[in-house]
């Protein structure tokens, strides 16, 4: 029997690629194409895709259509939003990186396009094999975005990425095995209801668990497998390390969640403990490492990982809880770290010049609004009320007491302490030393009105979170 | 009227303007800011007008929901406390902003800072919402930080980041046992909500009760300071610019001790009690302690800020006797201590501006040329040593009163910290004015019509508290006998140590009808 062919839930990603596709030929067939009509298209694609996610809001149809292949409910519906939100800022800071750096190819705007629909075919995907098949999309454009510099860091960048991201595949696919050995399916309903019904020795789905939460952890940058990601961040032209440190945090943490609350399910208790320790190293460890850091790229990678441990403090609370608070932290991590880097694209200038957080020193004076913008993301990535990072963290701290983790809660909290001092110290650089030298940051505006819808964001979230909450609480919840 | 919703977010209102008026000069960013804090004052004397003395619980409170999913409400309101320190608190602000008058550098952000400020200080003592206090006692963080690190002198940069962290890790107790409250309300009552007169009915064991004071104490001895976590003030205050020293002395740390008073008193009664004698002792060791390094300053500024430490553990002294008395007087107190603190660095700043050194043996001598200053100091001086007749009198008198009929030792030892008050500080006047002026002194002006017109205000409140505290203690006292018979009835079961504490003993704060007034409730503490 052929299933029903139900093409509406994947709507967007057909928008996505098929854009990218027009893009790709575009930017080929057309000699000398003009950026900016490449760059429209782009962003037309992504408001497409993202009109098609809304309308998927209220769907009647089935939970899942392709014969389970794809969900169509209102988590996918969120996550794919902040993803494409996530995108079309992206594109606006490539378009202005490369415009300066002189490195701009029409490749950009297709590969970007298809690691968005990666992301977000990844959080609707509810079966093992188009998990990965996803996770292969959005790494493979990333590997290949990572490396579009000829700079030698960004090369080197994408070497790493490339070899530590196969090695994940690697046993996120044998998971998917063992998932499969354990149950005899890979969708992730299936494999649900199978391991419910098991009595008996479940080794080969712990195996699977083990396998999957590595391949997971590695694409959110949770300690222990968090090796790649300072230099990824540092590497990668600054514009792109925005876009996939927003973008894959989201697509990866909607795809672990949906995995890990349908498919294993079952094996809630036996999978917490693993959720506690990545957390708990991720939080620490990364909190610590940022406080060495001289590069403000490679702070703010240590800051992403122990922002992957707080997310994944929320997850601590199973079920509806615990998603809704993470969902509310990757919202506000996106417009948090999507706009403070594009305050570093900024200052860097021209290509990735001044990144080192000396470079800061008299940033106030030298642009007001850029210090006060990086002040207020700083503040916000420490969780300094009012901002969206502190409601954020209110929430994830909340569901973890509720959940009787509250040593998860201490021990975040005081993390959160340690992290406020190298978020200070690049405040105290920018506002109260005067300027080492005399290079300007770049002056343009249009980078500058991209980067005020995070900043605006984030005060919104911060102020009034019963804005998104609503809609947060409802999507959170995973229907099989 | 929602009064306190337009004292607290008034001086918001400057900041739009202070950032969009293009052709905005220094002076009209003064100005402004002065017109609108000054306005906030007026306010706020309105709202002490509306404000019904004979009653004990919570007046004038406005509430919004506001994060219904997070039971997050807008709740606002004052009791005999924190009237005091709203009135205070848009009091000292216009005084604290005179001092700036001179400086010059990033003026537009400064005003704007100090507006932030003031909403933000204003908001914490307005809050009845848990989380939303959390929220503005946090936030005061980022402007004075901000304050010291751009404008102080030459370890700002140090003293900020020391400030920041130490307080902020404080209160992540706070929010930690935040959190678990509002968890609490959600098991034991229909819905999860941050609002204090739910959490005060909340059924805890004693065991739990004790936790949770250790942890909002902790986060709140940073901020008084107590002894031994008071190793932040000292940098904070001697770094800081005057207008941070006096919003620092004078605001900020009474965000401490109102803390301890609104919060573990009224959340936590049973320990509370268990912890008081504790307390008492290192509250007396940070008054002695105090004095003795304020004694050994040569920086008059250090100086002042040792003073603090020494003052402020007379408030806690007061609050933990427990007694009606003790507690009256420690609210006065904290009205006391930012009056005249905010005096002394006040003078203290008129003084650097003129000599640019904060050391003493520099300055001696200086009462020649410049009289007027040397007249100030001495009222603040006066004050700060408790002569009768001036505000600190009152206070310490009654602080004193109410230990020594809990405690005789710990009485006589806070006496003793007062004997050391007057050597100090009057040795530093001596130090500081007395004496030939060196001949580079020659030609200073004196104080300025500006600096009078802050001055003369802060010394006519001074004075007429010393002679008629009536106006402040009424108000205070209903407030305080309501708070301290809460904290005495609430039985514990020695034998089970059970649940249900204050929801068996009393099912809600109910606030007594008869009024007792200091001086005239006396009752040892213990188990009743």
């Amino acid at each position: 029997m052929t299933p029903k062919i139900d093409l509406l839930p994947i709507l967007p990603e057909l928008i996505l690629i098929g854009i990218g596709i027009v893009v790709l030929l575009g930017g080929a067939i057309v000699k000398r194409a003009e950026p900016g009509a490449l760059l429209a298209i782009s962003l037309a694609g992504v408001l497409g895709a993202a009109a098609a996610s809304i309308q998927l809001w209220n769907w009647h149809g089935g939970l899942t259509v392709l014969a389970g292949a794809v969900a169509a409910d209102r988590f996918a519906v969120v996550a794919r939003l902040v993803i494409l939100a996530a995108t079309g800022i992206g594109l606006l800071y490539g378009y202005h990186y490369f415009e300066r750096s002189g490195e701009g190819k029409p490749e950009f705007y297709p590969l970007v396009l298809f690691a968005a629909s990666g992301m977000t075919l990844i959080a609707a995907a509810s079966d093992l094999i188009v998990v990965f098949l996803a996770l292969e999309i959005l790494s493979l454009s990333l590997y290949v975005l990572t490396g579009f510099s000829s700079r030698l860091g960004s090369v080197e960048g994408a070497m790493k990425y490339f070899l530590l991201g196969a090695f994940s595949s690697a046993f996120f696919l044998f998971g998917v095995a063992m998932a499969y050995g354990a149950t005899g399916s890979t969708r992730l309903s299936a494999v649900s209801r199978a391991l419910a019904g098991q009595t008996g020795s479940q080794a080969l789905a712990l195996a699977a668990v083990g396998l999957l939460a590595v391949g997971f952890a590695f694409k959110v940058s949770a300690v222990p497998f968090h090796m790649w990601t300072p230099d990824v961040y540092q590497g990668a032209p600054t514009a792109i390390t925005a876009f996939m440190s927003a973008g894959t945090k989201v697509a990866a943490f909607a795809a672990f969640m949906r995995v890990f609350n349908v498919a294993f399910q079952p094996l809630t208790l036996d999978w917490m403990p693993l959720v506690w320790a990545l957390a708990v190293l991720s939080v620490v460890v990364g909190s610590v490492l940022a406080i060495a850091q001289t590069d403000i790229k490679r702070l703010l990678a240590y800051s992403s990982v122990a922002h992957a441990g707080f997310i994944l403090i929320g997850l601590s609370a199973p079920g509806q809880l615990g998603m809704s608070a993470a969902l509310f932290y990757l919202v506000s991590y996106a417009v948090m770290i999507l706009g403070a880097f594009g305050v570093v694209m900024l200052v860097s200038a021209r290509g990735e010049d001044r990144t080192t957080i000396d470079s800061y020193a008299g940033l106030a004076k030298q642009s007001p609004l850029l210090a006060g913008l990086m002040a207020l993301f700083l503040f916000s990535l420490a969780g300094i009320p009012p901002t969206a990072g502190f409601i954020a963290k209110v929430r994830v701290f909340t569901v973890a007491i509720g959940a009787g983790h509250w040593e998860l809660a201490l021990i975040g909290v005081l993390a959160s302490v340690v992290a406020a001092y190298f978020y200070l110290r690049v405040v105290t650089v920018m506002f109260m030393q005067e300027p080492a030298d005399d290079a300007e940051p770049d002056p343009s505006l249009l980078p500058r009105l991209a980067i005020v819808i995070p900043a605006v964001a984030t005060l919104v979230l911060g102020v009034f979170p019963g804005l998104v909450t609503g809609f947060l609480d409802t999507a959170a919840v995973i229907r099989w | 009227m929602a009064w306190l919703s337009i004292v607290i977010f008034l001086p918001l209102v400057g900041i739009p303007v202070l950032l969009l008026w293009r052709g905005m000069t220094d002076t009209h960013a003064r100005i402004l800011a002065m017109v609108v804090m000054v306005a906030d004052f007026v306010i706020a004397l309105g709202a002490l007008g509306a404000f019904d003395p004979t009653r004990s619980g919570y007046q004038l409170v406005e509430q919004v929901p506001w994060v219904r999913s997070v039971g997050l409400s807008y709740l606002v309101g004052v009791d005999g406390f924190s009237i005091w320190l709203v009135v205070l608190t848009t009091f000292m602000m216009p005084v604290a902003l005179i001092s700036s008058w001179s400086v010059t550098h990033k003026v537009r952000m400064y005003m704007g800072l100090s507006l932030l400020l003031e909403t933000v200080i204003l908001g914490s003592f307005c809050a009845l919402d848990l989380l939303l206090f959390f929220v503005f006692f946090e936030a005061m963080l980022v402007p004075m930080f901000l304050v010291i690190g751009i404008w102080g002198s030459n370890r700002r940069v140090y003293a900020s980041v020391k400030f920041f962290l130490y307080t902020m890790l404080g209160s992540a107790f706070i929010l930690l046992a935040t959190l678990f409250l509002y968890f609490k309300t959600g098991q034991q009552f229909d819905h999860a909500s941050f609002d204090i007169r739910q959490m005060e009915q909340l059924s805890l064991a004693a065991i739990t009760q004790r936790w949770l004071f250790v942890a909002f104490f902790v986060g709140f001895a940073v901020k008084v300071p107590i002894f031994p976590l008071h190793t932040w003030l000292p940098d904070a205050h001697t770094e800081a610019p005057t207008y941070g020293s006096i919003v620092l002395a004078a605001l900020l740390l009474k965000a401490g001790p109102y803390g301890i008073l609104r919060f573990n008193l009224d959340l936590f009664p049973e320990a509370s009690r268990y912890f008081a004698t504790s307390i008492e002792v290192l509250a007396v060791i940070g008054i002695v302690y105090g004095a003795i390094v304020a004694m050994m300053q040569t920086d008059v500024k250090r100086l002042v800020a040792y003073s603090s430490v020494s003052h402020m553990g007379f408030i806690m002294l007061g609050i933990f006797s427990l007694t009606p008395e003790g507690v009256s007087g420690a609210v006065v107190q904290m009205v006391n201590h930012g009056l005249s603190t905010g005096l002394l660095f006040f003078c203290i700043g008129m003084l650097y501006e003129r000599t640019h050194t904060r050391d003493m043996a520099e300055m001696g001598g200086i009462a020649d040329v410049t009289p007027w200053i040397a007249a100030s100091f001495v009222v603040a001086t006066l004050s700060s040593i408790g002569l009768p007749g001036l505000n600190n009198f009152v206070g310490e008198f009654l602080v004193i009163l109410g230990t020594f009929s809990v405690d005789r030792v710990l009485g006589a030892v806070a006496v003793l910290g007062v004997i050391l008050s007057a050597i100090y500080m009057l040795w530093a006047y001596q130090r500081t004015f007395q004496g030939k002026a060196p001949e580079r002194l020659r030609g200073l002006s004196d104080m300025l019509p500006r600096e009078f017109a802050a001055v003369i205000p802060v010394v006519a409140v001074m004075v007429f508290i010393g002679i008629y505290p009536k106006v402040v203690l009424d108000r205070v006292n209903p407030t305080t006998a309501g708070v301290v018979r809460w904290v005495r009835s609430v039985h514990v079961d020695q034998t089970g140590l059970p649940g249900g504490l204050r929801a068996v003993v009393q099912p809600a704060y109910t606030p007594p009808e008869d009024v007792a007034v200091a001086g005239t409730v006396r009752a040892s503490r213990g188990t009743p």
